[in-house]
């Protein structure tokens, strides 16, 4: 073994998933001891590049990987995450993986518990040797100790408060023989200040120790201060790597958004009369797991389209949901200045709003439906379209006919690439799948409509279809829109203003042709919004 | 004061059974120590039986209602070796032995079944046994006699083949339950199949802190998080239901042959659904069951089982009403657990979302 | 060859095996010398028996409620009202129609209970149905028992307490539906008219009850329950009333089913009927989350089909009554391949 080998070196990875290239050529460098901040957008390619070090199967069963990676100088392959374990190389997870009703010990040893050996195991085998609960609660402690936070190893996760069950499971990678680097995904993600800044110090002890970490984390302020070194992934190309010092939290997040599109700017801004606002929210909470809103206060003037975008997990995907009362959520809305009730879909609905949800296939499909079902239910359960009365009006029969000709011209339309309108929706390919969520959304002639996220896994061809549908609706229609996208250049070129979440607020408002740089330091949280004037 | 609101509400079914039970007793008239002796004798015959269901529920594979199964491999034993004319303990041992091979392929395709029915393992269960059911009697009431010669003409339905709706298990009755023979003030023990229960206990005592037993436990809180530990997730839920099914198996033979009678088609559909009702009786729930649970179940199902018909009786003249009541008690009993473990589990996913909403969360 | 395989693959292999099985005995039957005709017109009728309550079955399981292991729920309401329809002393089809009615009123408050419970216990319905079927059918056991009935039919005689296990239906309305319009053709071959004229009329007011606003919603929110929600459709009330449906089916069903057979069974009577319903729908080709109306009508033929022909065939050629023990193979066998199924659809 080579002295001064890196815990881990990187070289020229490269992966696609079919047609679309994730990651090209990135190569990184973690020496022993040392601490590597992650950052990047959604999708700019962190998690893949993970999935490759810990050889997740999926990178396997979708083609593999270009480059290789060495640990400790050596060059792996791993063809299981249990091989990457056995390397060194540990992994904490943004969701606690603990079991709830064990003990922190019995989780910190998960199925590598420690046994009493008898002479029935020459029988039936080791698994039916005594578990040794006083060795596993001794190596519980040490892994503890270690970490150096006071956890006690017999209590139970479930009654655990939430730092603590982050500490377990940093306390289980420690425990393994041989750790040699440590993955830490968005470890302070759901801790409080004060827990964070306590997991921060004892990283920094971790490391000093000798244990290498690569940190990913949205709060750039964190990665700053806890890291050696900070790279930056953007659209699969690691576009800086600098040490801690010779950056700073705007210079990450133009990193991350790219400067070279700075110059290309949003779209020409209109400006709508001061009046009453289409839509007023104030102090909205939506309880959505993982896109948890806090409190966001925001106001939609008639005939805008606003943006509203973020980094995942921050709470713009909230935002629609709970407006449309999918998820529980509180706070004050009013709709064309009455108070809109929130958790009834119907009350939106009959409003006058519509949604096009980010969960095309879990929200918004019926799979097993053709067309022109998906197309006219919305419209045919809220205003009552496609229907026949019957018996003067005491029954209501679907008109298939009407059905098959609402969604005929929606087809022509959108372009919706099909075989008919009786096409099941599951078998359509993405982008004609959100051509036909969008135009549910249009049948039921909404005067506000909130998109989420129209744009995701969809080929380029079919992103400008719906995107020019969009303005066309807005331009022609009048139709007041609601934008929710990760992709910020989308809503520079739809939007007259975009709204940034960060951690569950709104952390400002931003014309369209603001520089991406200014969009940047708001979704990392480096810039905060003035206080709403309502307070 | 809370801690024992809790305790109260912990063993809420447990009280009612036994303030009803208590109602019961001086209605039906029945003298002590007659239930006393009831209770001892009904105990040594059902706890294995009842036993035999800790392990799925550890699992987090739920009530096994595929335990029928083992009670039917359990059968096949016992008719074979009353066939044979095999008496005595040597008799119960050979049963036991033919039974276990039978027992372990059974309890393996069950848990191979249970499986690819993740989430519905009980109703999966439920119906596996019944589908088995058309096995056994293809077996029992085709092929003995015909393709499985049979030895005793006695045994054998007149057609000429087939096995008798009842069969006299003359030879090895209550051969567990007086080989070691105590009476203590009139009351006879069957001390040998309170030992024989109790090493059952130890066992799953012991198995628990066994590592098969740590990664049982794991599967059955979170099968996600115990396979990314390495823990092989199906082969440990197949070996608890090849586990359990086996109990199961011996808990047949010991309840027959205290009983003595064997009724061949449906002595084992009886099996399932009484020791499941005692189990739940005895405070246990779908999600969670102890040797405590099971031995105050049978205590308590039993003291049902026997004053229920008496009390009707004398309160409303009618016998068969206790009957019906007894088994409305035991199917609603089930279907009240089954509730209750539904209606927790929607709440519990309810709190935990609740506890995803951050600070700053206004009213 | 590949069009063949898409078709043996849409109709489901234990589907085929089981049409060829029952045709092979069909083909079978003029050999071992058992009369075609007259096996085939027990066929038809009891393929009009049972159609209704396998109909039951579908309103809950287009709903997302899954296979009614409940249905003896139905069938208890279908047991009241024929009883108490001749404790009134009403015979004929005045008799039957006011059984319907008197019915019709109890299932619709037992199915409202019964969903509001299963919309509590989302993920649990088929083991929870299950159970609360048969403890309800133990608890009427007691009301039997108990229930102050005056008729003679019904009462034991001298000694006994409550309604007797097996009443005739005799001099009331024994078979109004099977005689009426009813067909003879050659000897032994009779086209119970009245009866599928019954059934036909059942099915077509579910097929057009599926074609309403709210049939659309119902098959929505049995699909995709977050979908129906998004879109304003209330899905608990859906499902209650999918409930309600399905147990009022039941009970026309048992109706149906009684005045055919010629008996009202009480007391443990009506404790597995649920299986046999079951079984004939997902042999029909339903699935846990899914079922048509030709599921019901190919269903209930296949499996009354075999029902009918396996003692006759196979006694006589085996020499032995194996029907019993090929109906638990055959119907539980089929449960249990639906219920093993990994989800290729819906949810």
């Amino acid at each position: 073994m080579v002295g001064g080998a890196p815990a881990l070196r990187l070289r020229g990875i490269g992966k696609s998933f079919g047609e679309s290239r994730v990651l090209e050529d990135v190569s990184l460098e973690v020496a022993p001891g040392e601490v590597v901040g992650l950052v990047g957008e959604n999708g700019a390619g962190k998690s893949t590049l993970m999935r490759i070090l810990f050889g997740m199967p999926i990178i396997r069963e979708t083609g593999g990987y270009q480059g290789s990676v060495e640990v400790a100088g050596q060059e792996v392959r791993f063809r299981s995450p249990f091989d990457a374990l056995d390397a060194g190389i540990g992994m904490v997870h943004q969701e606690f993986s603990l079991l709830p009703g064990f003990t922190a010990a019995e989780n910190i040893l998960l199925n590598r518990e420690p046994l009493r050996r008898s002479a029935l195991d020459e029988v039936f085998g080791e698994r039916l040797s005594l578990l040794d609960r006083a060795a596993m609660e001794a190596r519980a402690r040490r892994s503890i100790e270690r970490l150096g936070v006071p956890l006690d190893p017999a209590m139970l996760v479930k009654e655990m408060p939430v730092g603590h069950r982050q500490f377990t499971e940093i306390a289980r990678e420690l425990g393994r023989e041989g750790l040699r680097l440590l993955v830490l995904d968005e470890p302070t993600a759901v801790l409080t200040e004060s827990e964070a800044a306590t997991l921060l110090g004892r990283l920094r002890a971790l490391a000093a120790e000798g244990v290498a970490m690569i940190f990913i984390s949205h709060r750039l302020g964190e990665v700053l201060s806890l890291c050696q070194r900070v790279a930056v992934l953007r659209d699969g190309r690691l576009v800086q790597d600098l040490p801690a010092g010779r950056t700073s939290v705007r210079g990450l997040a133009a990193a991350m958004v790219g400067r070279e599109m700075a110059a290309a700017t949003g779209a020409e801004p209109r400006t709508f009369p001061a009046g009453e606002p289409l839509l007023e929210v104030e102090g909205l909470w939506v309880d959505m797991p993982g896109e948890t809103v806090r409190d966001a206060t925001f106001s939609v003037a008639r005939g805008e389209i606003l943006g509203i975008g973020g980094l995942a997990g921050q709470g713009k995907l909230g935002i629609p949901n709970g407006l449309m009362g999918l998820h529980p959520a509180g706070g004050r809305v009013r709709y064309r200045g009455r108070p809109l009730p929130l958790g009834e879909p119907r009350a939106a609905l009959e409003a006058g709003l519509a949604f096009v949800s980010e969960d095309r296939r879990g929200v918004g499909l019926l799979l097993d439906e053709g067309i022109d079902w998906n197309v006219a239910f919305g419209a045919m359960q809220v205003q009552g379209a496609c229907l026949r009365p019957l018996l003067g009006g005491l029954l209501q029969w679907r008109s298939d006919a009407a059905m098959a000709s609402l969604a005929a011209g929606y087809v022509k339309e959108l372009e919706i690439r099909c075989t008919g309108v009786r096409q099941k929706a599951g078998t359509l390919s993405g982008g004609n799948q959100q051509k036909v969520c969008l135009a549910r959304a249009f049948a039921l002639s909404p005067e506000l409509l909130l998109v989420a996220e129209p744009t995701r896994g969809i080929d380029v061809g079919a992103k400008e279809l719906v995107l020019a549908a969009l303005r066309r609706l807005n331009r022609e229609r009048g139709t007041t829109i609601v934008v929710v996208s990760s992709e910020l250049h989308e809503l520079r070129s739809l939007c007259d203003r975009i709204a940034i979440v960060y951690e569950g607020r709104i952390a400002g408002h931003l014309p369209a042709s603001a520089a991406l740089e200014e969009l940047g330091l708001l979704m990392a949280g480096a810039a905060t919004a003035p206080p709403p004037e309502a307070r | 004061m809370n801690r024992l609101r809790r305790l109260l509400a912990e063993n809420a079914v447990v009280l009612l059974f036994a303030a009803l039970i208590a109602a019961a007793i001086p209605l039906s008239g029945a003298p002590p120590l007659y239930l006393l002796q009831e209770v001892l004798t009904r105990l040594g015959r059902n706890a294995v039986l009842v036993l035999s269901l800790l392990l799925p529920v550890m699992a987090g594979m739920g009530l096994n209602f595929g335990m029928v199964l083992g009670a039917m491999a359990g059968q096949i034993g016992l008719i074979l070796v009353t066939d044979w004319a095999i008496v005595g303990l040597p008799g119960l041992t050979l049963a036991a032995m033919l039974a276990t091979p039978v027992a372990v392929l059974l309890g393996w395709l069950c848990g191979a079944v249970l499986n690819r029915a993740k989430g519905r393992e009980m109703v999966t269960g439920y119906i596996l046994g019944f589908f088995v059911n058309g096995l056994y009697q293809l077996v029992v009431l085709y092929a003995m006699g015909s393709l499985i010669p049979m030895l005793n003409p006695e045994l054998v339905l007149s057609r000429g083949y087939g096995v008798r709706n009842v069969i006299n298990l003359t030879g090895v009755r209550q051969v567990l339950d007086r080989l070691v023979p105590a009476r203590i003030g009139g009351i006879q023990l069957p001390v040998f199949t309170y030992a024989l229960i109790a090493a059952m206990c130890l066992f799953v005592v012991w198995f628990r802190r066994t590592k098969l037993g740590q990664d049982m436990r794991a599967v059955g809180q979170d099968r996600a998080v115990a396979d990314a530990a390495g823990i092989p997730v199906e082969r440990t839920r197949i070996l608890a239901i090849v586990l359990s099914t086996l109990l199961a198996c011996y808990g047949q033979i010991v309840f027959l042959q205290n009983l003595g009678t064997l009724n061949t088609y449906n002595s084992h559909e009886q099996a399932g659904m009484f020791s499941i009702a005692a189990l739940l009786i005895g405070g246990a729930s779908v999600t969670r069951a102890s040797i405590p649970n099971v031995l105050v179940g049978v205590v308590l199902f039993h003291l049902l089982f026997i004053v229920s018909p008496t009390a009707g009786k004398n309160l409303v003249g009618s016998a068969q009403l206790g009957e019906y009541f007894r088994q409305f008690v035991s199917y609603g009993v089930i279907a009240v657990a089954l509730v209750l473990y539904a209606w927790r589990k929607q709440a519990g996913e309810q709190q935990a979302r609740a506890a995803l909403r951050g600070p700053g969360v206004g009213t | 060859m590949s069009g063949a395989r898409r078709l043996l693959a849409e109709f489901g292999l234990p589907r085929v095996i089981i049409a060829l099985f029952l045709l092979g005995l069909f083909a079978a039957a003029p050999l071992v010398g058992v009369s075609l005709a007259a096996s085939l017109s027990d066929t038809v009728v009891r393929f009009g028996m049972n159609g209704i309550l396998v109909l039951a079955l579908v309103p809950m399981i287009q709903s997302g409620c899954g296979l009614n292991f409940g249905l003896p729920l139905g069938v208890l309401a279908g047991l009241l009202g024929a009883t108490l329809s001749i404790e009134i002393g009403l015979t004929g089809p005045g008799g039957f129609a006011a059984a319907a009615g008197i019915s019709l009123g109890f299932a619709a408050l037992f199915g409202l209970g019964y969903g509001v419970l299963l919309n509590r216990v989302k993920g649990g319905e088929m083991m929870i149905a299950t159970y609360v079927g048969f403890a309800s059918v133990m608890f009427m056991c007691m009301a039997w028992l108990v229930l102050p009935y005056r008729s003679p039919t019904m009462i034991w005689g001298f000694g006994g307490e409550g309604l007797r296990t097996t009443i005739s239906v005799e001099g009331f309305w024994l078979r109004v539906l099977d005689d009426f319009l009813s067909v003879r053709i050659g000897e032994e071959f009779r086209f119970p008219t009245g009866l599928l004229l019954a059934f036909g009329a059942a099915a077509a007011l579910v097929w057009g009850f599926f074609r309403l606003r709210v049939g659309t919603a119902m098959t929505a929110a049995g699909q995709n329950p977050v979908y129906a929600r998004a879109a304003g459709v209330d899905v608990d009330r859906m499902r209650t009333l999918s409930v309600v449906l399905s147990t009022m089916l039941g009970a026309l069903g048992i109706l149906a089913f009684q005045q055919s057979f010629g008996f009202i069974q009480l007391y443990q009577g009506p404790f597995y009927m649920a299986f046999p319903a079951v079984a004939a729908i997902l042999i029909g080709g339903a699935s846990v989350s899914r079922a048509s109306l030709v599921h019901v009508l190919v269903g209930t033929f296949l499996f009354q089909g075999i029902l009918t022909m396996t003692p006759s065939v196979i006694n006589s050629v085996v020499k032995a009554d194996m029907s019993d023990v090929v109906r638990v193979i055959v119907s539980n066998g089929m449960i249990l391949y639906a219920l093993t199924r990994r989800p290729a659809e819906g949810r």
